[in-house]
């Protein structure tokens, strides 16, 4: 058994090619490092090493009340901030069993889409650049700084907007988040189209990923590989769908799902939730109900004694938020299951066989953020 | 023979496709009424930011000097990361009652998260967001801050 966990931590034999990709590689998003074995350019074994930025976010949360929790899941995924916001707050109204608002999940579900546009615009500029298209990356920003626009406007912040509390929002949307959402809607529409004549079409960018780590749907489900991911793959993991939360259930959205599970699969479903997403945007922006941004909430929270779990989907996967309480104002334990943590692993799956450049192409198909894989 | 047509097929595809991708970045090239930067240092006294941007945590006086803080330390409580520090002092009331009011209201903005929990929570409405964002320094020590000013007062109606 001993000799066996050995072999597996020694990366090659002899006469293979170790080298480090990270950790502070510019293309790995954070500090992140990969173990690699070569022979020739081919990769043999990937080993990914974490753990360069935790900073103990679990046992941070058990030091602080529950709305003081809420500021730090913000820096686990930054760029689905406002879902694992949300995914803590849910957790908390369940477990107190709080009615909040219709305005709030109404509003909670519009900012959930507008932050999964945002995180996959950051995504589409990065996956470009790691692949050596610069251009993508200024029409990528460019596009999201609208988004940004919004959350400014409403919340006062940019790129985390710390505004769920348990039981609704600390302040209601500006006045002109309305017009702004549709205008963004109008202007983007007109410009995700160029997304694919840069990038989806160029002749460069389809020989290096089409084809390229076919992940199938098996090994999807074995590494429990979700969001736009796994649905590369043909898995169906969308939380939204399966376990609907706030207003999913009333509105009339398609999951994505392909079948090839390659790197321009995952490319493409990423694409396609972006469209799938100013539907859902479309269908909410009309009609936001009038009402209270919050529910009546005591001063100090205390959680019932027992244990609560909450999912939700963030722009990457599937956040699971599991809370025991034993009956004080902070937790007893909290535990986040990060969606980044799994799909991080496959790449050992994915990898070996293929060039170490396409290794670059690979990571960026699975959207990594490191502070969430660490915590 | 067929091996050459889908050769040189492919080099024209492969043409088409980078010509496609380079008549977009070119209109942009010849209409740059359509670009959407700023230039940040230069134009600093037109930079308007949202109402409701937070900036930084401050104290906003009237103009007699008077702000709304009680010291009731309910900011100090409820910041996660201890960013706020109040230190209070004994007076004696003009009816002859010895009260605690606010010596002084520190603010460390450099462990500051900007959750606004502090401005909500407060009971008088006495914090705000400010909108200053340059706070690049030399030296750590100038992120801390005195938020009363000197010589400041309770207001009378905030009880």
């Amino acid at each position: 058994m001993q000799e066996e966990i050995i072999k597996n931590i020694i990366l090659g034999e002899e006469e293979d090619y170790l080298i480090n990709v990270g950790p502070q590689h510019p293309s790995t998003h954070g500090v992140l490092r990969f173990e690699v074995s070569l022979q020739g350019e081919t990769i043999k074994k990937v080993v990914p090493h974490c753990g360069y930025i935790h900073r103990g976010i679990e046992k941070m949360c058990e030091r602080d009340t529950y709305p003081q929790i809420i500021h730090l899941t913000d820096r686990m995924d930054y760029l689905s901030a406002h879902m694992n916001n949300e995914a803590v707050c849910l957790c908390v109204e369940k477990a107190m069993e709080v009615e909040v608002p219709e305005r709030v999940t109404h509003v909670r579900t519009m900012l959930d889409e507008l932050t999964r546009i945002a995180s996959h615009q950051l995504w589409w500029c990065a996956m470009g650049m790691d692949m050596g298209a610069l251009t993508t990356f200024f029409y990528g920003l460019r596009d999201r700084e609208h988004i940004l626009d919004i959350f400014e406007e409403s919340f006062g912040t940019r790129l985390i907007q710390s505004v769920n509390t348990p039981g609704g929002l600390m302040q209601d949307i500006h006045p002109g988040f309305q017009k702004r959402v549709k205008e963004f809607i109008s202007y983007f529409r007109k410009k995700l189209p160029e997304y694919d004549q840069l990038l989806t079409d160029n002749v460069i960018f389809r020989e290096r990923s089409e084809g390229i780590a076919p992940l199938s749907r098996e090994d999807a489900i074995q590494y429990g590989v979700t969001g736009p991911s796994g649905r590369a793959s043909g898995f169906s993991c969308d939380v939204r769908k399966s376990e609907p939360y706030g207003i999913y259930k009333k509105l009339n959205f398609k999951e994505i799902l392909r079948t090839e599970g390659d790197t321009l699969a995952r490319y493409k479903v990423r694409i396609g939730e972006m469209y799938e997403s100013m539907n859902i945007l479309e269908q909410l922006v009309d009609n936001i109900p009038e009402g209270d941004y919050t529910a009546k909430m005591k001063a100090v929270l205390r959680l019932p004694v027992g244990e609560f779990f909450q999912r939700v989907e963030t722009s990457r996967g599937e956040l699971g938020v599991y809370i025991v309480s034993d009956g004080n104002k902070t937790p007893y334990r909290v535990k986040f299951r990060a969606p980044n943590f799994s799909n991080l692993f496959v790449i050992s799956k994915l990898a070996p066989g293929y060039k170490i450049a396409d290794l670059i192409a690979i990571s960026g198909s699975l959207d990594l953020v490191i502070p969430d894989i660490d915590r | 023979m067929k091996a050459v047509i889908d050769y040189l097929k492919d080099i024209f595809f492969g043409l088409k496709t980078l010509v496609t991708g380079m008549r977009v970045t070119g209109r942009y090239f010849i209409s740059p009424g359509e670009i959407i930067t700023q230039k940040y240092p230069e134009n600093r006294d037109q930079l308007k930011m949202f109402d409701r941007y937070k900036g930084e945590v401050i104290m906003p006086h009237d103009g007699n000097n008077q702000h709304h803080c009680t010291g009731c330390g309910i900011c100090q409580i409820n910041c996660p990361n201890g960013s706020i520090e109040i230190v209070t002092r004994k007076e004696m009331s003009p009816e002859g009652k010895e009260i605690r009011v606010i010596d002084k209201h520190i603010y460390h903005l450099d462990m500051c998260t900007f959750c606004a929990l502090c401005v909500k929570t407060c009971p008088s409405n006495a914090l705000a967001f400010g909108h200053d964002f340059e706070n690049a320094v030399f030296d750590k020590a100038k992120l801390t801050k005195i938020l009363n000013k000197p010589g400041s007062s309770l207001k009378k109606e905030v009880k």
